[in-house]
């Protein structure tokens, strides 16, 4: 105890002797520190600005073979046929929007009432457990929704609801077509639906984030005249706030098209183009994981890694041009009001 | 004045514009309700689920002992345990360090130039591509030329699922220490780097230390990368130039396969996989909570 309340006053004479005479070397010496340090982290930040364009350079170098033997026509050939060799994107490419436009249909618009509530509706002390609920969504693994979805929701689906849908939206002209089929639970429309209930965390997390910037003023003024809360919502609110609810839908689609296995559970890996979404198909992400590892001969593999290039141009230029809507949004923030 | 007094107001319940508005209203806030209960609906029945059916299998102390079995032999998760926890620490010990750094430039030297605005736009693109990409990307540099599928290909894969949410979180975790803190620290003739390391480091801690969290329960629970990195492996392996075991393949594998044990088994890892990334959320928000 002693020595403790002897120390300080000690160190401190010590180091301020020692401040004194090496104090111009420590000076010199700094700037050197300084420079080394800025150019680690400057490395470290050009290795990630680096990252992306690496990827896309092994992913074109490595399908350089099919890309050779097939040219373009590789998006639209619609054949899989490993044993002769014949390889064509179009099923993969297929699945791959069709089951993220039913979860951005079914997603956005939940996601958008769910924003709502949160900001609009809830209870200043209910806001914080049901935002944070919703978000835990997006910390399930996705293989745990793809599982869940074959062994628990797939088998419901096909002897409660899907017979259901079959019977009567199967027969409306001209969409009878997108639910005729057998229910066998599992394929397109079950795939869309998992990811949807996937996206909805993301997008509303961006349209939580926006719907909150709008300045109370306007919105309060919409009140005074006596607008009713939708209405300021649909009048006020989304007007505001157009373009970052699309960026936040973009980046919820983003999300969705790059889904692997939740979807490889259960779209149910076919390639086949089927019209109807209640039969399986495939998409890139799912193909991909199931092949690759049992995948033989060159041109099989390079023709996998094509589909990834194509997933990952598409992926990139639908998350970019979200990272540009919600820029332009943030931006926009400062002038506008 | 008297005029005005005896105008009706046009808010009384005989105006129909008015009910029709008040009905829309009350329709569409009731069905955002819904929209909600809808998405709370799908995160209780999961849950719900894993707990159901994995809460046997987490019970049995065998699942953390024993290797993966046979098809209808008796057998726990122990090597797919042990390889998860070795690749997820080893890919957060490779990543980390990156987007810490990457991260740091962004914040404290970014200002000038285009490197950081364009590495910010690139990384959260990152953020979001698909993991399996990722996965693509280290089987065709690394996997390929090595000629093996290895524990080591499966860490790289998931640091680099790391490095991104790192360097967001680093970024604006700097972004939000004060300017005026550097600017005494510098005032007192320290040098930059060390006020970064021993100030602003030290002030934005907890929301860095929370990025950090979240990155490993991200990397927990992917699968995608790991199919052609790692692979898998029936045994335990302490070789990291080997295929190791982890769980989300493991469970990808039973899952699919025709076996009722193998399945009960799925079902056990997946509600540990779960368990830990919920917890890791819920660590990572409270720690962020009390920073603020």
């Amino acid at each position: 105890m002693s020595t403790a309340t002897l120390n300080p006053p000690e160190s401190a004479a010590g180091s301020s002797a020692r401040t004194d005479v090496p104090g111009p070397r420590r000076l010199r010496s700094a700037p050197w520190a300084d420079k080394a340090f800025e150019w680690l982290t400057r490395g470290f930040a050009f290795l990630v600005f680096s990252l992306l364009l690496a990827i896309l350079a092994s992913l074109v170098v490595g399908s350089q073979l099919s890309i050779e033997k097939y040219g373009f026509a590789f998006i639209w050939q619609s054949d899989w046929d490993p044993v002769q060799e014949s390889f064509g994107a179009l099923v993969p490419i297929y699945g791959t929007l069709v089951t993220s436009a039913i979860a951005m249909i079914i997603g956005v618009p939940v996601s958008f009432g769910i924003a709502l509530f949160l900001t609009e509706l809830s209870p200043k002390w209910l806001k914080r457990p049901l935002g944070t609920a919703i978000e835990l969504l997006a910390a399930i693994p996705s293989i745990i929704y793809g599982m869940w979805g074959l062994f628990v929701f797939a088998p419901l689906f096909q002897t409660h609801l899907q017979p259901l849908m079959i019977s009567t939206l199967g027969s409306v002209p001209f969409f009878g077509a997108l639910f005729a089929g057998p229910p066998i639970g599992i394929g397109m429309f079950t795939a869309g639906l998992i990811l949807s209930i996937m996206v909805i965390p993301f997008v509303t997390a961006v349209m939580r984030d926006v719907f909150e910037i709008v300045p109370p003023m306007l919105k309060e003024s919409a009140y005074g005249l006596g607008a009713t809360t939708w209405e300021v919502v649909w009048r006020v609110v989304l007007p505001y706030t157009k373009v970052g609810v699309i960026g936040g839908i973009m980046l919820g689609l983003g999300r969705a098209l790059g889904e692997t296995m939740a979807v490889t559970f259960v779209i149910g890996n076919a390639h086949r183009l089927a019209t109807s979404l209640m039969a399986p198909g495939n998409s890139i992400a799912s193909a991909l994981a199931n092949e690759f590892t049992e995948a033989v001969g060159d041109l099989y593999f390079s023709a996998l890694i094509e589909l990834g290039l194509i997933l990952f141009l598409i992926t990139t230029i639908v998350l970019a041009l979200a990272k540009l809507l919600l820029l332009r949004l943030a931006r926009g923030e400062g002038t506008r009001t | 004045m008297s005029a005005v007094a005896t105008a009706p107001s046009a808010i009384h319940s005989g105006n129909r514009i008015y009910r029709s508005r008040k009905r829309v209203n009350f329709v569409l806030l009731a069905i955002s309700g819904l929209a909600l209960a809808f998405g709370l609906f799908w995160l209780a029945w999961i849950l719900g689920t894993l707990l159901y059916e994995g809460g046997n299998a987490l019970a049995r102390a065998t699942l953390y002992y024993q290797m993966t079995p046979p098809p209808g032999g008796d057998g726990g998760l122990a090597n797919a345990i042990g390889g998860s926890l070795v690749m997820v620490a080893v890919g957060t010990l490779f990543g980390t360090p990156v987007g810490i750094l990457a991260g740091t430039y962004l914040a404290e030297y970014g200002r000038r130039g285009w490197l950081a605005g364009a590495t910010r736009f690139l990384n959260d693109v990152l953020l979001s591509a698909p993991s399996i990409v990722m996965g693509l990307f280290v089987y065709s540099v690394y996997v390929a030329k090595v000629g093996h599928f290895s524990a080591w290909a499966g860490s790289l894969s998931l640091a680099l699922l790391v490095i991104p949410v790192v360097v967001r979180t680093t970024d604006d975790m700097l972004k939000l220490v004060p300017n005026t803190l550097r600017e005494a620290t510098v005032a007192l003739g320290c040098p930059a780097w060390k006020m970064v390391v021993s100030v602003t480091y030290r002030a934005a801690r907890t929301g860095i230390l929370t990025g950090i969290l979240l990155a490993i329960a991200r990397i927990s629970g992917e699968t995608a990368p790991l199919l052609f990195t790692a692979l898998n492996n029936q045994f335990w392996s302490n070789n990291m130039n080997a295929p190791m075991a982890n769980l989300p393949v493991v469970i990808f594998q039973f899952a699919m396969s025709p076996y009722e044990d193998w399945h009960r088994l799925a079902w056990g890892g997946a509600a540990l996989i779960t368990l830990t990334v919920l917890v890791l959320n819920i660590i990572a928000r409270a720690l962020f909570r009390k920073s603020d």
